[in-house]
């Protein structure tokens, strides 16, 4: 055992066990692996990837190239270093050859991810991170310190550095330890990554995040990261026993471990002195001081010569020897018996974080290495980082000469030696960039931490420029190696992206319906009963569609409310046909094209007012088209006067299909004129359905009798229920595809595919002759867009009537492609299969390339004369109107409330909310005024929202978002894991307010005076409540 | 990730941003009048200087308003921030 | 001389036949067929920084021809056919491995596209199966295929000949090939200008000096807008930052390459051990090679979600790339506006697994000053008539 009896800053009253390459051992708490391996006298950590020569532990930090090792329990990982994994009970760890291995079970662990603010970040926490952290402290500024260190607390007696207690007493200062700055990008905006349990080893609380991001934004950096000691080439570089000589002094101090028993000591510089002297003074045998200066400095050679070390100056070390590890040196012709070599070639300024930041580096010929130029970022460097080492250096030695450079070692993780480097050069490489590829130095897990500078002098000095001047390879985010699961913090599983449900989520669930994700919405696909595979679901909803009755949750396509006196012409801007020829009480299908004349979406619009449409898009379009009608009204017609809203989750959709849906809506709506002449094609009427305030919209995308019922979602549940209890078949998108391809209407994105113009799709007749411009007109006469043999739209019919073609199935002219298959079922109405397709040219049959032939024909196969859209002439009697439940309304969250300690949320349901578009100011920017139970919210220049029973004009969105109140005095620390504003009481006090992102989702926020209010639109409140109740875990 | 300043709402994350490229391409005024070579170069083509641009991005997670901005693509420093229908800002 | 002797590192002339600028995967590879290929050898290859440095340094070496539209398909099968005999061909080993690749699709109309794309290659004659979630776990045995997953694996399209190879030797091995046939490569000597006389390319300007060339042929990936301006030459062409990034050295698990367009990731383990990934691209143009971290936050997300085992693996290094992207994703090829100017640009994402097909077919039209018919759909022209060759508009429309 090589364990010091009095120094280190270990708790040596407790043991800790670990095994190591399958042999128990015992360390301390404090220790390192690394330092407590070499206490326990192991000196071999790994094996060489290419030559497998062993290696022992090089360095005490995060630049070790060596001891990278396999941690097996409690959890693999890969390529961990030995050096900065703190010792930890039951630790179980392998040894490796330059290859980590990865679990074969998915990792159990929490990770998260908090955003932070600050007006100085300190990184490091040194003596100069500390002298500025003090600093700014005083200021009263908000600072950071992050550490890749345990915190001071754990540091019992702290080395060299000073004390770091008492940072951390400002009234507005983090510090975080065990956390390590990896990148610094635009804007001072780094990322650190906090350790937080794996210290604890198997006793990590498993609620408790493993590691976490920070995201932090600060007005101002200081890199006090110190710098990194750099070794000499020479041979037999890489055995076990050499070691960094400032590592040696580290294993003394902090771990009271003396890291051999006779030593021989190789500098260039006076820091190794420092090294000498201590491990002389515990104990250590120091055979000599092998200093390559001719003239080493006289304090520092006095003070070695009185402790009893023979200096020799200007003596190079020509060769470590041993069988395995170190057992002699030879300097110049004298081998001196050793177990430990200590090199020290100078330091290196860790420069990585601020060569990020966009910064300049400089090449220092006093230190032999880069030291920080400008940034273009508000940064500073102090202490060693900033090439301030507080020490003399000489001349820097790369590699010592030789006349077989083939053990010399660069890079010891890669096996690549001064060798390796010469045969790059000798190849005709000059390029750092080149060498490092070309021998693979630098590229390894320690990036070059030791390697770099080493291989750039070697290159210089080969290709005969000035040393320094061959450059270096650039520095890479992250500064070190940063786990996956880290970076994927809690977007993980259910929570990884949003999903998106209707009012009627759960009775879909409830019913067993099988779903498809549209976009980040989940809609049911189909209902199966028992025993019935999806094909007979399929059919057997489409037969109650087109015989009975059935009915669709079509709430989740796109609404967006159009207002305006211009709000006509706006629209026959966007779309191909005329929208303002439309009557109010009308209702129009149209089609909006990108100005490359290709079908970008297609919905209907109705006409509520003179100036006044509601608008539908497809499902998974809906954002798309509203950024799309914005873009245009302010960048190119800022003129019109118009107004744009989503109200997709303010109206709860339910289609009403089938020849029985008359009269099911005639029982249900009983104020409401049902028949032919009463309620026609295309009108809508305002009425209510089961007792509830409802728009009916008499359209249909089956070719049946069929309506849109439309209700607040609040209601739409209820609406649900009430026709279901008409015995109404639910049907699922799968069969609304049927139907609609049945009658040849195609589906944007499945019918088309961006190369689509509505003339491809046979709808010559939506595009307006009359309108002098609208959005992708021009672009219909270029030479390819008017081409005749374009792929149009047809049908398929297979002359196997219960042949399939595969949706995507290439169609074959003879051995020519003609198109393809966008649309393919077996039909309930047809009594066989059918398709849609795109194909160029004019045939009658086509073929699959597995040979089933399929006639062309028009791509209405089912009632092409429109026969059943209006129902039958004369109504079967109703049925017996077996009246309906009393309206219920169900907000999004029902029941949402949760308390943790310091932080409670609960949802805040059924509020009023108008969304006002007014020229004149009704709050200040930012802000959110209460004027008795009515909120009014600042949403952009010329809207607000208004909260609460007070009138305001403006269209109601009272149930297109609901609310969650955040209260408590950790509220903004749980905001803080999933968005990223400064909550700060100073920048965000009670009455601001902001549109922004909690987590993968748009909110509004309002600070109040305990907390916060939270809007968010009512699809994504499942998602979010999940999202805030996992976020709070550790509350 | 970016800190792009908002006329309205301030300094936000770029991630609630939409990007719009080119600034002050304007939809002609008459596009029949256009040949199709011009009005294949109003589809398609964009400036993508290496320097200074100008160009419009949308705070589409906030208050949805587009805004201009002139950004060094060299270092993504934004330089000048101001609002559709104003003119370009001089860059010394 | 040295055994190992790559290219020659050349001082530049005063004239040459053909200049090409940007000495990376397609200068090079063009150079080595002008000369191969051509008899052309009185050929300067143009670089501003250290060669193959750009993209071709940076890339995630993913090679396939799986492309639906038939335009696609033939430049990139050309050149998958070219990989497979061009370790042979160049003497090098380039570590090319055909280890497949496997493209997913999470949702119905991701299947629709993926079987269309399928049959297109099959018609095509490019090899192109779809398999269904089992299929794609016997493939890849790692890749998360539960139903239960946020966005499930649904199947996937495999290329069986598709995989990787390692860039920088296919940089190396063109160049010293090349470099054997007598081409110049000249490093750091950044084109600052392309002098045009009587509506002819008639030299270009550098930061060594003014070359004289007959012939210019640009294949400057990213930087291609700023040079062509030069030449008074505007390009539909949008220049933005792609990131990419490599874990450490781990043992086997990733036996193929994984392709997931919908999330943004995609995948493979090279030789030595690492995992190599690609993430998405940044959305404003930029011409910093430094992306966003936000987008490799998502990327990572999107990967464990497929990959679940990759949780405790370390991203050890990221960087960026800047690439040239077009309005229908597909590239520009061919003859420019200027006689004597020749354009090749616009591969955005893709041009690494083009290499060698790009070289042989720019050779071609360079020496022919003809576009060699792979390459014919390629035109500026299409932007005026609408040909595009739409490859993201066919596979990325909402439903």
């Amino acid at each position: 055992m090589s364990r010091h009896p009095e120094l280190g800053n270990i708790d040596r009253s407790r043991t800790l066990r670990f095994v190591f390459d399958g042999r128990e051992y015992h360390g301390h708490p404090g220790d390192t692996l690394a330092s407590a391996l070499l206490a326990n006298g192991v000196r071999r950590v790994g094996t060489s990837t290419l030559l497998g020569r062993p290696r022992g532990i090089f360095s005490a930090g995060a630049e070790e190239p060596n001891a990278v090792v396999q941690i097996e329990e409690p959890f693999p990982e890969p390529m961990v270093l030995a050096t900065t994994t703190e010792l930890y009970d039951g630790l179980v760890a392998r040894s490796l050859s330059g290859r980590g291995r990865l679990a074969d079970r998915p990792d159990p662990c929490r990770y998260d991810a908090v955003h932070a603010h600050c007006d100085v970040l300190v990184v490091g926490a040194g003596p100069a991170g500390a002298a500025a952290a003090r600093a700014a402290e005083s200021t009263g500024a908000r600072v950071i310190i992050a550490d890749s260190g345990p915190p001071a607390a754990d540091r019992t007696r702290a080395y060299s550095a000073p004390d770091p207690h008492g940072l951390g007493t400002g009234p507005q200062t983090r510090v975080l330890a065990r956390t390590t700055v990896v990148g610094y990008y635009d804007d001072n905006y780094l990322v650190a990554v906090e350790r937080r349990t794996a210290h604890l080893g198997l006793d990590a609380p498993p609620d408790l995040a493993r590691e976490r991001v920070w995201r932090i934004r600060a007005k101002r950096v200081v890199l006090a990261t110190g710098a990194h000691e750099r070794p000499i080439a020479f041979a037999g570089n890489d055995l076990p026993g050499v070691m960094l000589a400032g590592s040696a002094r580290t294993y003394l101090h902090r771990y009271g471990v003396l890291p051999g028993h006779r030593a021989v000591v190789f500098t260039t510089n006076d820091s190794a002195y420092a090294t000498a002297l201590d491990l002389a003074a515990a104990g250590l045998t120091i055979a000599a001081i092998a200093d390559s200066r001719p003239e080493p400095a006289q304090d520092w050679a006095d003070r070695a010569r009185a402790a009893g070390i023979e200096v020799l100056a200007g003596q190079l070390v020509t060769e470590a020897r041993g069988d395995g590890e170190v057992a002699s040196v030879l300097v110049g012709t004298r081998e001196l018996p050793a177990d430990l070599l200590l090199v020290s070639g100078g330091w290196n300024p860790v420069v990585h974080l601020f060569s990020q930041s966009g910064g300049t580096l400089r090449y220092d010929e006093r230190l032999g290495a880069l030291v920080p130029g400008e940034s273009p970022q508000a940064v500073e460097v102090v202490g060693a980082a900033g090439g301030d080492l507080g020490h003399g250096s000489g001349e820097p030695l790369w590699f010592v000469p030789a006349g077989d450079y083939s053990r010399h070692f660069v890079d010891l993780q890669r096996d690549v030696t001064v060798a390796d480097v010469w045969r790059a050069t000798g190849a005709g490489l000059t390029s750092v960039e080149h060498v490092k590829r070309y021998t693979t130095a630098g590229t390894a897990h320690d990036q070059g931490k030791t390697s770099g500078a080493l291989t750039s002098a070697l290159v210089a000095h080969a290709t005969g420029v000035a040393p320094g001047g061959a450059g270096v390879t650039t520095f890479r985010a992250p500064y070190l190696p940063v786990s996956f699961a880290a970076l994927a913090g809690r977007d993980r599983g259910a929570l990884h992206d949003p999903v998106r449900i209707t009012a009627l989520h759960d009775w879909h669930a409830a019913r067993g319906a099988l779903f498809e994700n549209v976009g980040q919405w989940r809609r049911p696909w189909y209902y199966p009963r028992a025993g019935e595979d999806m094909a007979a679901a399929v059919l057997r909803e489409c037969r109650a569609a087109r015989e009975h009755v059935a009915a669709m949750d079509a709430s989740t396509l796109g609404k967006i409310d159009v207002i305006g006196p211009d709000a006509a012409e706006f629209l026959d801007r966007l779309y191909t046909n005329l929208m303002s020829s439309l009557a109010v009480g009308s209702i129009r299908y149209g089609v909006m094209c990108r100005p490359d004349g290709m079908v970008f979406d297609d919905g209907t619009a109705i006409r509520l007012a003179e100036d006044h449409y509601l608008i539908t898009t497809t499902t998974g379009n809906a954002a798309a088209v509203l950024d799309w009608m914005e873009e245009w009204l302010q960048t190119e017609w800022p003129d019109l006067r118009v107004t744009c809203t989503s109200v997709t989750e303010q109206w709860a959709t339910v289609a009403l299909v089938g020849p029985g849906s008359r009269a099911v809506l005639g029982d249900l709506a009983p104020g409401l004129a049902v028949d032919r002449a009463g309620f026609p094609f295309m009108t809508w009427r305002e009425t209510e359905v089961a007792g509830i305030p409802a728009r009916v919209c008499r359209i249909s995308f089956s070719g049946e009798l069929a309506y849109e019922i439309n209700v607040s979602s609040w209601y739409g549940l209820s609406l649900w229920e009430a026709v279901m209890s008409r015995d109404v078949t639910p049907y699922g998108t799968e069969t609304m595809h049927v139907l609609r391809a049945e009658k040849g209407y195609p589906i944007v994105g499945q019918d088309t595919d961006g190369t689509t113009t509505p003339q491809d799709l046979g709808m010559e007749w939506i595009v307006s002759k009359k309108k002098p411009d609208f959005l992708g007109k021009r672009s219909f006469t270029r030479r390819d867009t008017a081409r005749p043999d374009r792929r149009r739209l047809v049908g398929l019919l297979p002359r196997d009537p219960e042949a399939l073609l595969p949706e995507g199935a290439a169609l074959l002219a003879g051995d020519r492609m003609a198109g393809h298959v966008t649309s393919s079922y077996p039909s309930a109405a047809l009594g066989r299969t059918f398709a849609l397709a795109l194909v160029s040219g004019t045939h009658t049959t086509l073929t699959t390339r597995s040979g089933v032939a399929a006639d062309v024909t028009s791509s209405v196969l089912y009632d092409p004369g429109n026969t059943r859209r209006d129902g039958a002439e004369t109504e079967t009697a109703a049925p017996p109107a077996g009246g309906f439940e009393a309206p219920v309304r169900r907000s999004p969250l029902a029941g949402f409330e949760a308390e943790f300690d310091g932080l409670r949320l609960a949802e805040a349901p059924f509020l009023t909310q108008v969304n006002v578009r007014t020229g004149t100011p009704l709050t200040p920017p930012g802000t959110a005024v209460t004027d008795g139970e009515t909120t009014t919210v600042w949403l952009g220049p010329d809207e607000w929202l208004t909260v609460g029973p007070g009138a305001a004009r403006g269209v109601d969105v009272s149930a297109q978002r609901t609310a969650i109140r955040i209260t408590g005095p950790r509220a903004r620390d749980l905001l803080a894991h999933g968005c990223a504003l400064d909550l700060h009481p100073d920048v965000f006090p009670p009455g601001r307010c902001a549109q922004t992102l909690l987590a993968r989702t748009q909110i509004i926020l309002i600070a109040e005076s305990d907390g916060f209010l939270v809007l968010v639109r009512a699809s994504f409140a499942a998602y979010l409540g999940a999202w805030l109740l996992d976020a709070a875990t550790e509350f | 990730m970016l800190l792009i300043p908002c006329p309205w709402c301030g300094a936000r994350d770029e991630v609630e941003f939409h990007y719009g490229g080119q600034a002050h391409v304007a939809y002609p005024e008459d596009p029949s009048a256009l040949s199709d070579e011009q009005w294949g170069r109003y589809l398609f083509f964009r400036e993508n200087p290496e320097g200074d641009f100008a160009e419009r991005w949308s705070h589409s997670a906030g208050c949805r308003r587009w805004f201009n901005v002139v950004r060094d693509t060299r270092s993504n420093r934004i330089k000048h921030v101001y609002l559709p229908g104003e003119p370009r800002p001089v860059t010394p | 001389m040295h055994p190992d002797r790559l290219w020659r590192s050349a001082e530049p002339r005063k004239s040459y036949e053909v200049v090409i600028v940007g000495a990376g995967g397609h200068g090079l590879a063009t150079a080595y067929y002008l000369a191969k290929n051509h008899g052309i050898t009185d050929v300067a290859v143009l670089e501003r920084g250290w060669l193959a440095g750009g993209n071709m340094a940076r890339n995630t070496t993913i090679i396939r021809s799986n492309y639906l539209w038939d335009e696609s398909a033939g430049i990139y099968e050309h050149a998958l056919k070219l990989w497979e005999g061009l370790e042979e061909d160049l003497g090098y080993p380039l570590l090319f491995s055909q280890r497949g690749v496997l493209n997913l699709a999470h949702s119905l109309q991701d299947v629709r596209d993926g079987v269309r794309r399928v049959e297109a290659n099959r018609v095509n004659g490019v090899d192109a199966e779809w398999l269904d979630p089992a299929g794609v776990k016997e493939v890849c045995p790692i890749v998360e295929v539960s139903p239960e997953v946020r966005y499930p694996v649904l199947g996937a399209t495999y290329q069986p000949r598709a995989g990787i190879a390692k860039h920088d030797n296919v940089a190396w091995a063109l160049a010293t090939a090349a470099s054997a046939l007598g081409v110049d490569f000249i490093e750091h000597c950044e084109v600052t200008g392309i002098e045009v006389s009587g509506g002819r390319a008639v030299a270009v300007d550098t930061v060594r000096g003014r070359i004289a060339a007959n012939r210019i042929a640009l294949s400057a990936a990213g930087h291609t807008s700023v040079v062509a301006a030069t030449a008074g030459i505007d390009l539909p062409l949008q220049t933005h930052p792609l990131q990419a990034l490599v874990s450490e050295l781990l043992e086997p698990v990733h036996p193929t390459v994984v392709m997931s367009n919908a999330v943004h990731v995609y995948v493979s383990q090279a030789h030595k051990g690492e995992l190599v990934m690609g993430a998405g691209i940044d959305a404003a143009n930029s011409y910093r090679r430094r992306g966003a971290f936000h987008i490799i936050e998502r990327q990572m997300a999107a990967a464990l979600e497929l990959f679940p085992v990759f949780a405790r693996a370390h991203v050890l290094r990221t960087w960026g790339g800047i690439v040239d992207v077009s309005p229908d994703a597909s590239p520009v090829i061919g003859l420019s506006p200027v006689e004597n100017l020749y354009l090749n640009c616009g591969w955005g994402t893709g041009g690494f697994k083009a290499t060698p097909g790009v070289g042989w077919c720019y050779a071609h039209t360079i020496a022919h000053d003809e576009p060699h018919p792979l390459v014919a759909p390629f035109t500026l022209d299409r932007f005026t008539t609408g040909a595009l060759v739409d490859e993201h508009g066919a596979a990325a429309v909402a439903h």
